[in-house]
């Protein structure tokens, strides 16, 4: 039996790529979507070589959300799963100042993505089955001084996904959110994560697709990530105002 | 970020990078005093770098793997334990592996690894076809063996000091099954354990546990464990359908540090007299899965933290033929007099070796661990010298503490290393708190 294909939008990212394999190694094709494309090559590569499956790459650009529905059209079909997993975190202090650099971050982590999960979620919700999976961010859960440009995109977005959920959850399309926490990615690289609470990309992908297996809802990748958000979210707000986190 | 290597004694603050792109690996090299480093799983210092350790894990893709010669190209890295994930369901298997899988393939051609083929089949580096190497000045270069600046000799066991190498050509040796038809062959003195290396010199595999506590005429005491690869046709019928499928290990964890006084004279030397009991009564043939032949220790995650937060040193040595007998005597002679013992004392025959600057040489190898104290560095400086008087040499990738001198005296060819690398300007670009310690 062949599995059916697993569409992953931001595909050069270090949790793409771990997803990517995970689903790969499971025997499903996998279809990298990223701007410029040629350079997934390698990974591409090495997809089919270890996993013996179909992998092809994509040219994809989230913010181009007038080429959607042009992008959509132009893949093999209609994927089994599709993953977002695009988010740009930007500066925290720049995006302050600057509405453009705001702008950006608020559009690359909820109105890209959503929108591109939108157009699938109609197309699933048409055939009648599909999984859609967004990974979201533990930063949208609460707005915080040192990212909240970033952390209210991502809180957009959770939002997003829970709706879809709920439109969709009698249609045989199934929405996992996910939060993963910190994770030692591209991204983060530089920053100085506690150990305990930092995952690493291998360990989303297979968490994700753990969970795309026994439809889970919403997860976070490291479970103590669960009683840390659920401590920071019943702080009184007017003690949170005063903290430094 | 702090960090060490396996053996946990080289802790270490240090700012590390995880390059994604060649041209990134580049601007690290030209910050200088650059290491890369692989899985973190050399015992020692040999992949930290205080100024500039550059983490190689996101180079982990596998690139092409030709059926006909079983040429795989792989970035450094790549883990071994991945390379077998995927080859050795369609027949192929790592023509040459070390003790753990979960090392990378930079990793093993850094320290040209050997595994318990030696005696036949040589080093790591006997199979590889070549390396692609990043130089000084950011530069790609592919080396082969015949080279005329030698540089792929050099990057051969040279610790990562010649450059950092990104992707590999290695080959991959076909197998008939996922299953090893293991000998073992009980030999009650250090004598009779080389007698048996000897008179089994056509085995594809062989190593020996030894216990290295016992004395007098049992002195050296050991268990012989032989290796073939079985064919399809030598597996039990159930088997066959699916040869290269093996039972899931039951995998174990060792969830913290052990307490220091966990390991001491009294449970080194129970757990000795147990193995060898449990050898001697298990002695004869068996088929055994790839996994538990090749990587016992493996099945334990975390094994190395047993020895206690302090960590454990690693030795290693080998010996020319010539020497071999008196050198491992005077050894275990002296291991045993100090009564500190180590749980996994590994004898093996080295075959012949051409290479540059790979530590096997024909003879015999030991290797031995030891959990760290003040007690430890004597016996080891102890041993150190020993040693040298025979004529033996170290192995890089399990040094931990050895000194320039030492290392010196103990090999030649590590002058011509150094005059190497300042000739050709990779003493600035690439250093690690090993080269450092030991002036390379």
């Amino acid at each position: 039996m062949t599995k059916g294909a697993v569409l992953i939008l931001g595909g050069r990212s270090d949790i793409g790529r771990a997803i990517a394999r995970a689903f790969a190694a499971e025997g499903h094709p996998v279809w990298l979507a990223a701007r410029n494309a040629d350079g997934l090559e390698p990974d591409r590569a090495d997809l089919e070589l270890r996993y013996r499956v179909e992998a092809k790459c994509f040219e994809f650009d989230v913010l181009a959300t007038h080429r959607l529905e042009g992008f959509a059209d132009a893949l093999p079909g209609l994927p089994e799963v599709v993953v977002s997993v695009v988010g740009y975190m930007g500066d925290q202090q720049v995006s302050e100042t600057d509405p453009e650099a705001a702008a950006r971050v608020m559009r690359s982590n909820f109105e890209g993505p959503a929108a591109a999960l939108a157009l699938f979620a109609n197309r699933f919700e048409a055939r009648g089955s599909g999984v859609i999976v967004g990974i979201s961010s533990v930063a949208g859960e609460r707005g915080r001084a040192t990212n909240y440009v970033y952390g209210s995109a991502k809180a957009g977005f959770t939002a997003f996904l829970s709706g879809l959920r709920n439109r969709l959850a009698k249609k045989g399309v199934h929405v996992l959110t996910v939060l993963p926490g910190f994770v030692a990615t591209a991204m983060t690289e530089g920053m100085d994560l506690p150990e305990k609470l930092t995952a690493q990309p291998e360990e989303v992908g297979r968490a994700v697709l753990r969970a795309v297996k026994s439809k889970r809802n919403v997860i976070y990748v490291k479970p103590v990530w669960c009683l840390v958000m659920a401590v920071i979210r019943n702080i009184p707000e007017a003690i949170f105002k005063g903290m430094k986190l | 970020m702090r960090i060490a290597g396996w053996g946990g004694t080289t802790r270490q603050d240090c700012r590390v990078s995880h390059p994604r792109s060649e041209a990134e690996v580049a601007a690290r090299i030209a910050e200088g005093h650059a290491i890369a480093r692989g899985a973190g799983r050399a015992y020692g210092d040999a992949a930290q770098s205080a100024l500039n350790t550059v983490d190689m894990g996101r180079f982990d893709r596998m690139i092409s793997f030709d059926a006909e010669t079983g040429l795989l190209v792989a970035e450094a890295g790549v883990r071994l334990a991945d390379v077998i994930a995927a080859f050795l369901p369609r027949g192929w298997f790592p023509a040459v592996t070390p003790g753990t899988k979960h090392v990378s393939v930079g990793g093993m051609v850094a320290a040209d690894v050997h595994g318990k083929n030696h005696h036949r089949d040589g080093s790591f580096g006997a199979f590889v076809e070549f390396i692609d190497l990043m130089g000084p000045d950011g530069a790609v270069r592919r080396l082969t063996r015949g080279d005329n600046d030698e540089m792929f000799g050099w990057t051969l066991g040279g610790m990562g000091l010649t450059g950092v190498i990104l992707r590999v050509g290695f080959r991959l040796r076909p197998v008939e099954s996922g299953w090893i038809r293991q000998k073992s062959i009980v030999a009650g003195s250090l004598a009779e354990a080389m007698a048996a290396f000897e008179a089994n010199a056509g085995a594809t595999y062989s190593v020996a546990w030894i216990d290295c506590l016992a004395r007098g005429v049992a002195m050296g005491r050991s268990i012989l464990m032989l290796g073939e690869h079985a064919s399809a046709a030598e597996l039990p019928a159930e088997r066959r359908a699916a040869p290269f499928g093996v039972p899931a290990r039951r995998r174990l964890t060792v969830p913290f540090h052990a307490p220091g006084f966990a390991l001491n004279g009294l449970t080194v030397r129970a757990f000795n007299h147990l193995y060898y009991a449990q050898g001697v009564k298990k002695a004869g043939e068996s088929l055994v899965d790839w996994d538990s032949y090749f990587y016992p220790l493996d099945a334990i995650h975390g094994w190395n933290k047993i020895y206690g937060r302090r960590g454990f040193v690693q030795f290693q040595c080998a010996f020319p033929l010539a020497t071999a007998e008196a050198g491992l005597a005077a050894l275990l002679t002296e291991i045993s007099r100090a009564g500190q013992g180590s749980f996994l004392a590994v004898l093996k025959r080295f075959g012949p070796q051409a290479s540059r600057i790979s530590f096997p040489m024909e003879g015999y190898t030991l290797a031995l661990d030891f959990p760290l104290h003040a007690r430890t560095t004597a016996l080891l400086e102890r041993l150190d010298r020993i040693t040298l008087a025979e004529g033996g040499r170290f192995y890089l990738a399990k040094d931990a503490r050895m000194t320039p001198h030492t290392l010196r005296k103990a090999d030649k060819r590590m002058a011509e290393f150094i005059a190497m690398r300042e000739r050709t300007g990779l003493a600035e670009a690439f250093s690690s708190t090993q080269s450092e310690r030991l002036a390379l």
